[in-house]
């Protein structure tokens, strides 16, 4: 279904992705573990259309993202790691907006909204503004969001960052559903290594651009000699800290509070 | 097409659901009405050319418009911190469609905001030479629209922070505004600003504005719409071009 080939990403003189190789097969969850600044966002942002690749070659389901970009983009969904929502409409209107995006008929739409916004809890404020929700609420509207065109593969990038263990387990449990009953594929990143140990088939580690080790979570345990996928990662990655150059959108964020918007 | 429509629908109702914003932005062409169009009309007088708040009022339209139009691009700003904008951006739909749309949209958005500023210089006492020249001048407003959302979605995919804000403002709407013949006639200028003045593409909106309005032309109706016309085209095919190199 995912296809990537000696994948490589510069800026400048940065190397964000060096020389990764993956293959993930239909109906499968692939958990893309890595410490922060890893390569995983960049990644995703290649898979997903977002960035072009310095070089290599991927393939989504078949289809090179570079050239047939339509096509591609009809086929997967995406949580991003960071907002994307729009706070000056309603959630509903979100969801309409996101429906008529991806060309989800009339009808449709308007029943999987509900169905979803239903599944995720949020029905009851379909028509409050997301700027007055929670940052709990906001995720589960993305998460929403992003199955509302049936996608045969979605990304989630840290999707459950900053949710509460009720609205995690929700998650998940329906990830695993929609992965069973319509066979999508998943490709996930999460800090928590209990959920990739939980939910996923398969697992890479990548750390500085390089993806260090993929297997089962077995399979990682047991070629580290460890008893937890998290010492497997720990001892795969060592234990320094990394930096993430922080994005001038927290700056603009101040700013933003100043002026209300 | 449904994302054009859907994308031009979303800055509308940004627009109608932030009061306050629109009370604020009508609040600075009405300053200008009162403290130039009142102020400085005994010396407009005095000098002979009778009344100016009758020879400002489409200026301070334009300035309406321009400003408007301009801010719409720019708020894309915020579509791209706040992340929205990297929603349409993933979604199976050519950039163009979403550059069109945005666009559209913040120029329908200014050409309301050029209206209700049109309507208050009524009530403040600006007469029309005649009422079927509202029609004309409605034409200007939308041109003057859409050349400037279309420069402003090119400036708003290429800035990133407030301080290319601050310096698009200073060093570019502002003297977009002051040169355009908005406040001042266009005869006699220095040899200088006559040059500057007819680089400056609301120069052309104002005169057809005053000119549909006033029946006081510098250029003719036809020309100032073909210039518009062309500039139009040109800020179309930047934006489009600025908006489909955007990367986030």
């Amino acid at each position: 279904m995912i296809r990537v080939q000696h994948l490589v990403k510069t800026f400048g003189d940065f190397t964000a992705v060096r020389d990764i190789s993956f293959e993930v097969g239909q109906g499968e969850i692939f958990a893309f573990l890595g410490p922060n600044g890893a390569g995983k966002t960049t990644t995703i942002k290649i898979l997903t259309t977002l960035l072009p690749p310095t070089s290599g070659t991927i393939e989504l389901d078949g289809l090179n993202p570079r050239t047939q970009q339509k096509q591609a983009r009809q086929r997967f969904g995406i949580v991003f790691q960071d907002p994307s929502l729009d706070a000056e409409q309603t959630a509903y209107e979100n969801m309409i907006l996101h429906g008529i995006l991806y060309h989800v008929p009339r009808q449709l739409r308007e029943s999987r909204t509900e169905h979803l916004l239903k599944l995720f809890e949020l029905w009851d404020r379909r028509d409050s503004y997301v700027k007055t929700f929670s940052g709990g609420m906001k995720r589960r509207l993305e998460i929403a969001r992003g199955f509302l065109h049936t996608p045969r593969i979605l990304f989630l990038d840290e999707p459950t960052l900053g949710l509460d263990p009720q609205s995690r387990n929700l998650l998940w449990t329906h990830v695993k559903q929609v992965n069973e009953t319509e066979r999508t594929t998943v490709f996930l990143t999460t800090h928590y290594m209990d959920e990739a140990e939980r939910v996923a088939h398969r697992i890479a580690i990548i750390d500085h651009g390089a993806i260090v080790a993929q297997g089962t979570a077995a399979e990682l345990k047991q070629q580290t000699n460890t008893d937890s996928l998290e010492g497997a990662f720990l001892a795969l990655t060592g234990s320094t800290i990394r930096d993430e150059a922080a994005s001038s959108a927290d700056g603009l964020r101040q700013v933003a509070k100043m002026w209300r918007r | 097409m449904g994302a054009i429509y859907i994308l031009w629908l979303r800055e509308l109702k940004r627009y109608v659901r932030s009061r306050i914003q629109i009370v604020v932005s009508l609040g600075q062409p009405c300053l200008y009405l009162l403290a130039l169009g009142f102020g400085l009309g005994p010396v407009f007088r005095q000098a002979g050319h009778g009344s100016y708040l009758q020879f400002m009022a489409p200026g301070v339209v334009g300035m309406t418009v321009l400003f408007s139009s301009v801010f719409s691009g720019i708020a894309m700003l915020w579509d791209r911190q706040f992340g929205f904008l990297k929603e349409t951006l993933v979604a199976p739909v050519s950039r163009i469609q979403i550059m069109i749309g945005r666009t559209l949209g913040g120029a329908t958005v200014a050409i309301i905001q050029g209206s209700l500023i049109l309507t208050i210089c009524l009530v403040a006492g600006f007469r029309p030479h005649s009422w079927f020249a509202i029609p004309a001048a409605f034409a200007f407003v939308v041109m003057i629209a859409i050349v400037f959302a279309a420069l402003g979605t090119a400036i708003g995919s290429v800035i990133k922070d407030m301080q290319g804000f601050q310096l698009v403002m200073n060093f570019l709407v502002m003297p977009i505004f002051f040169l355009s013949g908005a406040l001042f006639p266009l005869a006699n200028l220095p040899a200088v600003m006559a040059v500057i003045t007819r680089l400056d593409p609301l120069t052309y909106g104002v005169d057809g504005l005053r000119g549909a309005l006033t029946g006081l032309w510098h250029f003719n109706a036809a020309f100032n719409l073909s210039v518009l016309a062309a500039i139009a085209c040109v800020f179309i095919g930047l934006g489009a071009y600025a908006f489909s190199k955007i990367e986030v």
